[in-house]
């Protein structure tokens, strides 16, 4: 349950929003009645299979379907050669059916449909395909070399033209003026989603030639429009292209972009003439979908003998895989807290992404945070440990606050992180448990993170569309995703808080192209901010031309109605009033008459990162703290978690329960980060492809979470929120690291922090890293 | 292949089906019977998704032959509101507090908490824990399914009886 500490009221009681209550389609999902990609059949459906690389790297010489297409059942079998060339991915270096050569096992290399899944199984085991295999390189350090083979010769080197730069201030004077510096190398594992739901799609085309395309996608709008690049490279130029959602199995960035298997099951879906559907495996999930990425950060801080922080100078190598996906990307997140967690003023900042011949890299819940702040975090505690600080009083005397401009150009509206400190503080009992290197100990962690939308895009916006029918039902459309974390919920309280009617009224829909206005997708923690956003200001205007046709029923002044529990009435003389729905009948019912529709399309005020990386690409940034007490057992190295608790200054919190499930759940898969998530590779394969070898939290390893609601009340923000989905899990590895620093005074500077590396020095970085 | 030809209860009604006996309980409920509650997380026993009664017994579908059913019965989480929608207290827990979020692993931790309550009515938080160890969750952090299952327990709920 969570402790929620408010700001001063505003003296307005609330009727919908900051209630506890139940996601609006959970009742379909207790029943088992949502519709995931997995329980979606349409007439005459045919089913999608891959046949996947063999080698990390290699030559195809040939490829021979012969076979398979004569299998009895099969209706389709497509290559790289009697298709046309469709290539995906941020750089577009990734061809949904690779030709000539292959570069990881996860290589698409054909693909069959045919009238059952166990039928185009085995077609996909008739086909025959002759490599050569290449050298092949699976460190980006060693991808770097002079001679290394290359993962795409065309483009002469493994390092991408993304040279990732940010410069604030004067980085070396800062060193200069430090009194205390600390230099570290820290290591990153690859990690992924583990969506209970694996990843498929269904595609249909029409007679007409428009495609519908039925996806479990986070970017409904970005996937229609790299569909329809699908559809002229088919020479349908013209046609349409609907995205329809499914329920979704859990995302958490991995459906943020499209991916070669949608494309293949589209043209799967052209060349049978047939609805076809591709689903993952749960084998294929781990090996054949993008992961978060390892990373190697160097970092050094430095900071006088009154404690304030002079500089902070960080260089990253970035595992990018054989083909570049938002991975790539992750870069542009990780200095927001390189940059401006804490007061620094002078912050240098270089990442370079390198192909292998590794799985390749997406975005995953946190997009590139957690890695930084890993790094950050743990030295931040080292470093008051030199300079002779208690490091939470350290992080006190340079937390940020309210009204700053950071050194990239973050413009600070609300920041709750002293609160968040001193809470955390308080819970974890801090001042008691420090310090006593006696197998017990605590730790903190701090974040920031986007909570305003962040401009990546040119657009930043959501639309909204709401109707209220006969029966003063409301119907809201908005162009938003659910992907589980409630913004059904969330969306439906601010339309009735705003428009003065009960939850129960509102039907909120999300999910058609064809319905509603366009959004750029579930990510970067902002559905709650912009979604919230344009709902509101719908819902006001749906407002405002119902106030007008009351007050010229009731004649009253339009300023002084108002709506509640679906009434409208005057608020100088509450006798005066008419039940909503008659007010819309009576609009409805007449010569001329008129229903309710309004919309608005809300774009944050923020702006987009300039030439140098700066510029306050969100409107409002959100504070955390994570907090652990550890026990690491002496005989085994195992870490046990006695106590975590996250204080989340998240503006206002619009609805308590699920705001508590997303830290808890973010909570899990932070914990999972730090003890025991690796997706193992051996020469590009993935040796852990199961839950069994791939260790996830379950139910029996969960601590209990303790979560503290901070309300700052964001200006900018639906009621006062902020975004809140990926903080919860960006502070977790530090925390609990710094924990068992505190514990057993090990530095381990790699994740996960398995029992081997707190009982013997086989961690790599220790070497490496050092003071 | 070989087709079998099997009877059992299902959520309470007598049904028969003929069925190939390499195809497990999960294909067989999803495919067969259009029951399509139970889901496949894994496929191999893992993560708990497909989990459904047999017996009053919390078993995984994708593990078990649909032949093995034979003359048994077999509860779904289809089975478990009344005709009217009536939901069963452990449906309402979960809705009430916010134990679902994408879902996915909804029906089949349903179904183990209904399976742990009928063998222990009045289970402690622990041992709801390692009772379910077996359901993975990926985005709940587990915490409101224990309050839920915890919740529904004290209601002294139908579980245990058929509903
Ligand atoms: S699908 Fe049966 S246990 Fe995962
Ligand atoms: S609610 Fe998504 S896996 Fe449990």
């Amino acid at each position: 349950m969570a402790k929620v500490l408010e700001p001063e009221s505003g003296g307005v009681a609330l009727q919908a929003v900051g209630k506890r209550l139940p996601k609006l389609d959970a009742l379909d999902k207790v029943q088992g009645k949502a519709v995931y990609i997995h329980d979606l059949k349409m007439p005459r459906m045919l089913y999608g299979k891959i046949l996947w690389s063999r080698h990390a790297h290699a030559r195809i010489l040939n490829i021979d379907t012969s076979r398979a297409e004569k299998l009895p059942g099969v209706r389709a079998v497509i290559t790289g050669y009697n298709t046309p060339e469709i290539k995906v991915g941020f750089l577009k270096d990734n061809p949904v059916l690779k030709k000539d050569k292959v570069r990881q096992y996860r290589d698409e290399v054909a693909a069959v449909a045919a009238e059952s899944l166990e039928i185009a199984e085995e077609a996909v085991r008739l086909i025959e395909v002759e490599y050569e295999p290449l050298p092949a390189v699976f460190d980006p350090v060693e991808a770097m070399r002079e001679g290394a083979p290359l993962i795409h010769e065309e483009k002469g080197s493994n390092i991408l033209k993304l040279p990732w730069k940010l410069i604030c201030g004067d980085p070396d004077e800062g060193r200069r003026q430090a009194d205390f510096v600390v230099e570290e190398t820290f290591l990153l594992p690859w990690v992924t989603h583990c969506c209970l739901g694996t990843s498929g799609c269904l595609a249909e085309f029409q007679p007409g030639g428009n495609l519908t395309v039925y996806s479990p996608t986070q970017i409904r709008y970005l996937a229609q429009r790299d569909f329809l690049e699908a559809m002229a490279a088919l020479g349908l130029k013209d046609k349409r292209v609907r995205v329809v959602s499914t329920a979704i199995g859990g995302a958490f960035g991995s459906k943020l972009d499209t991916y070669p298997f949608e494309f293949i099951t589209i043209l799967l879906a052209y060349y049978a003439g047939r609805p076809v559907k591709l689903v993952f495996s749960r084998e294929e999930e781990f090996f054949a979908t993008p992961a978060r990425q390892k990373v190697e950060a160097k970092i050094a801080q430095g900071c006088t003998r009154e404690g304030r922080l002079t500089f902070r100078d960080v260089e990253m190598v970035l595992d990018n895989g054989a083909y570049t996906s938002w991975g790539a990307t992750t870069p542009s997140v990780m200095m927001m807290p390189i940059s401006s967690l804490y007061k620094v003023p002078n912050v240098r900042y270089t990442a370079r992404c390198v192909y292998t011949n590794n799985i390749y890299a997406t975005a995953m819940r946190g997009y590139g945070n957690p890695q930084a702040t890993f790094a950050i975090e743990s030295q931040i505690d080292a470093l008051a440990e030199q300079a002779g600080f208690d490091p939470l009083e350290f992080r006190m005397l340079n937390a940020n606050t309210a009204g700053e401009v950071t050194p990239q150009g973050f413009k600070v509206g609300s920041c709750g992180m002293k609160e968040c400190l001193e809470a955390v503080r308080e819970s974890l009992n801090w001042n008691e448990k420090r310090g006593k290197r006696n197998g017990r100990g605590v730790g903190v962690g701090s974040l920031i993170h986007v909570g305003g939308g962040a401009r990546i895009y040119k657009s930043d916006a959501c639309g909204t569309i709401i109707k209220l029918d006969d029966f003063a039902k409301v119907t809201v459309m908005s162009g938003a995703t659910d992907m589980g974390q409630g913004s059904d919920t969330v969306i439906a309280q601010i339309v009735a808080e705003e428009l003065g009617v009960c939850i129960g009224d509102i039907k909120v829909i999300m999910g058609n192209t064809d319905l509603e206005t366009w959004d750029v997708g579930a990510h970067a923690s902002r559905t709650t901010f912009v979604a919230g956003n344009s709902a509101l200001y719908a819902a006001r205007s749906a407002k405002e031309q119902i106030l007008a046709l009351a007050a010229s029923l009731l004649n009253e002044p339009q300023e002084d109605l108002a709506i509640k529990n679906s009434v409208v009435y005057s608020r100088r003389n509450p006798a005066v009033s008419m039940q909503l729905e008659r007010v819309l009948r009576a609009a409805h019912f007449k010569t001329g008459g008129t229903q309710i529709v309004a919309s608005h399309f809300y774009d944050p005020p923020t702006q987009m990162l300039d030439k140098e990386m700066k510029g306050n690409f969100s409107a409002a940034y959100t504070y955390g703290v994570h907090g652990a007490e550890v026990e690491v057992d002496r005989e085994t190295g195992r870490v046990e978690i006695l106590k975590y608790v996250i204080a989340m200054d998240v503006g206002k919190a619009i609805n308590p329960m699920l705001l508590e499930g997303q830290l808890e759940g973010g909570a899990a898969m932070g914990i999972g980060y730090s003890l025991m998530e690796n997706l193992q590779t051996e020469k590009g394969k993935v040796l852990n492809p199961n839950f069994l070898d791939y260790k996830m939290l379950t139910f029996a390893d969960m601590p209990e979470i303790t979560s503290i609601i901070v309300e700052t009340g964001e200006r900018f923000g639906p009621f006062g929120a902020k975004g809140i989905g990926e903080p919860p899990l960006v502070g977790s590895a530090p925390a609990i690291a710094n924990a068992v620093y505190d514990a057993t005074g090990k530095r381990v500077r790699s994740l996960p922090l398995t029992p081997e590396k707190l009982l013997f020095d086989a961690d790599g970085s220790e070497e490496r890293g050092g003071e | 292949m070989i087709a079998v030809k099997i009877s059992f209860l299902l959520n309470g009604d007598p049904v028969t089906a003929e069925v190939p006996d390499q195809v497990t309980l999960l294909e067989m409920l999803r495919e067969h019977f259009e029951l399509r509650g139970a889901k496949e997380g894994c496929g191999y026993g893992e993560c708990g998704s497909c989990t459904v009664l047999v017996e009053q017994e919390a078993v995984n579908a994708c593990l078990m032959l649909a032949a093995f059913v034979n003359g048994k019965s077999v509860q779904t989480v289809e089975g478990l509101a009344g005709k009217q929608c009536r939901l069963d207290p452990l449906q309402e827990a979960f809705v009430e507090h916010g134990a679902v979020q994408c879902g996915f692993c909804t029906p089949g931790m349903i179904m183990s908490a209904k399976a742990l309550l009928a063998e222990n009515p009045r289970p402690s938080r622990d041992q709801i824990r390692r009772g379910m160890a077996g359901n993975l969750c990926r985005c709940t952090g587990y915490a409101k399914i224990v309050e839920a299952v915890a919740a529904a327990s004290k209601r002294g709920c139908s579980c245990g009886e058929s509903s």
